[in-house]
């Protein structure tokens, strides 16, 4: 079961992506648009692979602001971006680990997902067997006499996913760290070709469980671009509703345990406690705490009913009421300020050469948000702010993650004030007309998750890419320990919290 | 912080009561489970969790029993960093075959006796990621499983009644 094999026969001509248009361009055009990320006229997206082409997503300075290029690769390699822009480099290295496609001339030939164990090679395009057992994989060198190397994971000593770091030490400062990823790969990609919407809607919920109503959305979305599906008004604002408490869930959650790694335990201890009240009111709204596969091509599965209005409205003034006490918990412990200012620094140059999403780039002065900059229904309708900080340490994605909690609450009060009524599922039917193809950019808690899709008129997922924040996030967490001392990874990592799985797939 | 630590000492704790006449609650079946553990372990049961290629909504769950409201140290369980300070792997995930060396020589590194409970529906049998290329597909297919406990993922409930399942069912 291979994905060529599941490929129905060719298109006639290139169906059109929507709501972006996909180009098709040569290789001098592929080049221009490699030459313009690296001079910082555009922002790199995604690049991601098919059997026979790869294809790019940009953003651009103004309208329409995503675009969508793709190569076709008949030698089986295509012009590397990544030799002039890095950002792309593992992104390539993926594409030539899943596809086989090779990146002319880049600098890093490594495999990346690829660890030698799958017993096949390039297994989304024709596949070739192999008896190898595991690859050996030579870390990027760091020579002096007092340098030591440290090496840590897959198998880390909390309750979080795989991933393993090779630290080299001078004594206590790190003078560079290397992530090696991929232990979670699942093969999403190839499970993916040939899945019914269904399943691959229950897939794309799977891929980064914290994330999974921003998956599931972002997936949706794309099918209904694709598709040309209207969401009812009602569905629109319940996922938006479910979407922002994910995202406050997340943010309590996640700063308890950046205090937790700096040894104050009161933070850990208080955030929990909002973060399992949210659970449990998801639980109590949706059926699930989670609130996984709530959200389908067309609208929502559940309806909200009236007495969990009421008891939102309750819960939201009680974290109102909490989250100021909890900023002046965090901002008057100058033990923890100690730890956290100055630590792990992102400078806004690599922000922005990254394209980096999220409170991670928010906190280096890159200001995009896909809710303001793509601006998919309902947020255009309502108010919000996006944190914002230039200072770049752990302490500045600390601030800007509860200014993101502020406009949550803002947002949750206004998507509950204007609640449409109506039905929560669009009735739509496939066309069975020819293949379609669609796009979407949605916010995550993480950061901005781009999601492509080309599907058959019988409703069967030929390809679908996903692509999670932390693929433009991982590559800055290498750049913001250094310097630092090793025992404050911990801390650095976590003001990061970029997913494994979502990177992995 | 003296508002929260004065709060602390004044306010009743938001850890759910001890045991009730109601057999299904949290307490209830914390106790049962403190109980049978320091019957068979003499108060110790030391879990070591571990990623098989989760998708990381497990441990969202497995974490939340640390929080106040379940607060699963009070029975005597805790969560340890490493696998030889362990009585228990708690394995998530279907297995990918990037991991299962890993969970091998995790296995190997746990002192017996040792016991495995396999936590969601990807530890049963791979879940939705069961065809894959990229996954061997259920924890019992690696090292040997006692306990299933099911869900995607299982709510904080459900994991306290598997363990309380588990050390039941403990030879």
């Amino acid at each position: 079961m291979n994905f060529a094999s599941k490929q129905i026969e060719a298109q006639p001509s290139p169906p059109t992506c929507l709501p972006w248009p996909r180009e098709i361009v040569d290789r001098a055009g592929w080049l221009a648009f490699a030459e313009s990320l690296a001079k910082g006229a555009r922002e790199l997206l995604s690049l991601w692979g098919e059997p026979s082409s790869v294809h790019m997503a940009v953003l651009e300075e103004r309208q329409p602001r995503l675009r969508i290029v793709s190569l076709e690769c008949p030698e089986g390699s295509f012009p590397s971006v990544g030799r002039l822009h890095p950002p792309a480099l593992r992104l390539e290295r993926a594409i030539r680990d899943l596809y086989g496609l090779r990146a002319e001339n880049a600098p890093d030939a490594r495999p990346w997902l690829d660890h030698g164990r799958w017993g096949v090679r390039h297994p989304c395009s024709d596949p070739e067997k192999i008896d190898s057992t595991k690859d050996s994989y030579a870390f990027l060198p760091a020579e002096g006499e007092p340098l030591h190397q440290i090496p840590v994971g897959p198998v880390h000593a909390g309750i979080i996913e795989p991933g393993h770091f090779r630290f080299s030490a001078n004594g206590e400062t790190v003078v560079r760290l290397e992530e090696r990823f991929g232990f979670v790969h699942k093969g999403v990609d190839q499970l993916m070709a040939g899945a019914s919407i269904e399943r691959a809607a229950r897939l794309a919920a799977r891929v980064s469980g914290d994330s999974t109503v921003a998956y599931n959305l972002a997936f949706s979305q794309a099918v209904e671009a694709a598709f040309d599906v209207h969401v009812p008004p009602r569905a629109i604002y319940l996922r938006a509703l479910m979407a922002e408490l994910e995202r406050l869930a997340n943010h309590f959650g996640d700063i308890g345990a950046i205090c937790n790694d700096a040894a104050f335990a009161l933070m850990h201890a208080q955030c929990g406690i909002v973060r399992e009240r949210i659970l449990r009111e998801a639980a109590s709204c949706f059926g699930h705490r989670l609130m996984m596969d709530r959200i389908a091509p067309g609208g929502v599965v559940v309806d909200l009913e009236q007495e969990n209005v009421t008891a939102l409205f309750t819960l939201i003034e009680w974290i109102e009421l909490m989250t100021p006490r909890l900023i002046a918990l965090f901002g008057d412990t100058t033990s923890l300020q100690d730890r956290t200012v100055g630590t792990g620094y992102v400078s806004e140059a690599l922000a922005k050469q990254y394209a980096c999403g999220g409170y991670v780039g928010r906190a280096s002065g890159r200001t995009f948000d896909a809710r303001k900059a793509i601006g998919y229904a309902p947020y255009p309708q309502l108010t919000f702010e996006i944190g914002a900080s230039k200072e770049g340490d752990v302490d500045a994605r600390v601030w800007v993650r509860f200014d993101e909690i502020k406009a949550s609450l803002k947002l949750l009060r206004q998507i509950l004030d204007e609640m449409p009524e109506g039905p929560i599922i669009a009735a739509w039917a496939l066309p069975e007309d020819w293949t379609r193809e669609g796009a979407a950019l949605v916010e995550g808690f993480r950061g901005d998750i781009f999601v492509w899709l080309r599907m058959r008129a019988d409703g069967v997922v030929q390809r679908c890419h996903l692509r999670d924040p932390s693929w433009f996030q991982w590559p800055l967490l290498e750049a913001a320990i250094k310097d630092n001392i090793v025992a404050d990874f911990p801390l650095c990592n976590k003001s990061f919290n970029c997913s494994y799985s979502g990177h992995d797939l | 912080m003296q508002k929260f630590l004065l709060q602390g000492l004044l306010r009743r704790a938001l850890t759910e009561p001890a045991p009730t006449p109601t057999p299904t609650s949290i307490a209830e079946l914390g106790y049962t489970l403190g109980r049978t553990a320091r019957q068979k372990l003499g108060r110790s049961l030391s879990i070591r969790e571990v990623d098989a290629g989760s998708c990381n909504g497990c441990e969202l769950e497995i974490h939340a029993l640390n929080n106040a409201y379940y607060d699963l140290e009070r029975f005597g369980l805790r969560f340890v960093a490493s696998p030889r300070h362990a009585d228990v792997l708690l394995v998530t995930g279907p297995v990918t075959k990037n991991m299962r060396e890993a969970l091998e020589r995790t296995y190997a590194a746990t002192p017996d006796p040792k016991w495995v409970i396999a936590v969601g529906d990807c530890a049963f049998d791979g879940g939705v990621y069961c065809e894959s290329y990229a996954c061997v597909g259920g924890v019992a297919n690696v090292v040997p499983v006692d306990l299933h406990i099911r869900g995607c993922p299982p709510d904080p409930t459900t994991l306290l009644k598997g363990l309380i399942a588990f050390v039941d069912t403990m030879s």
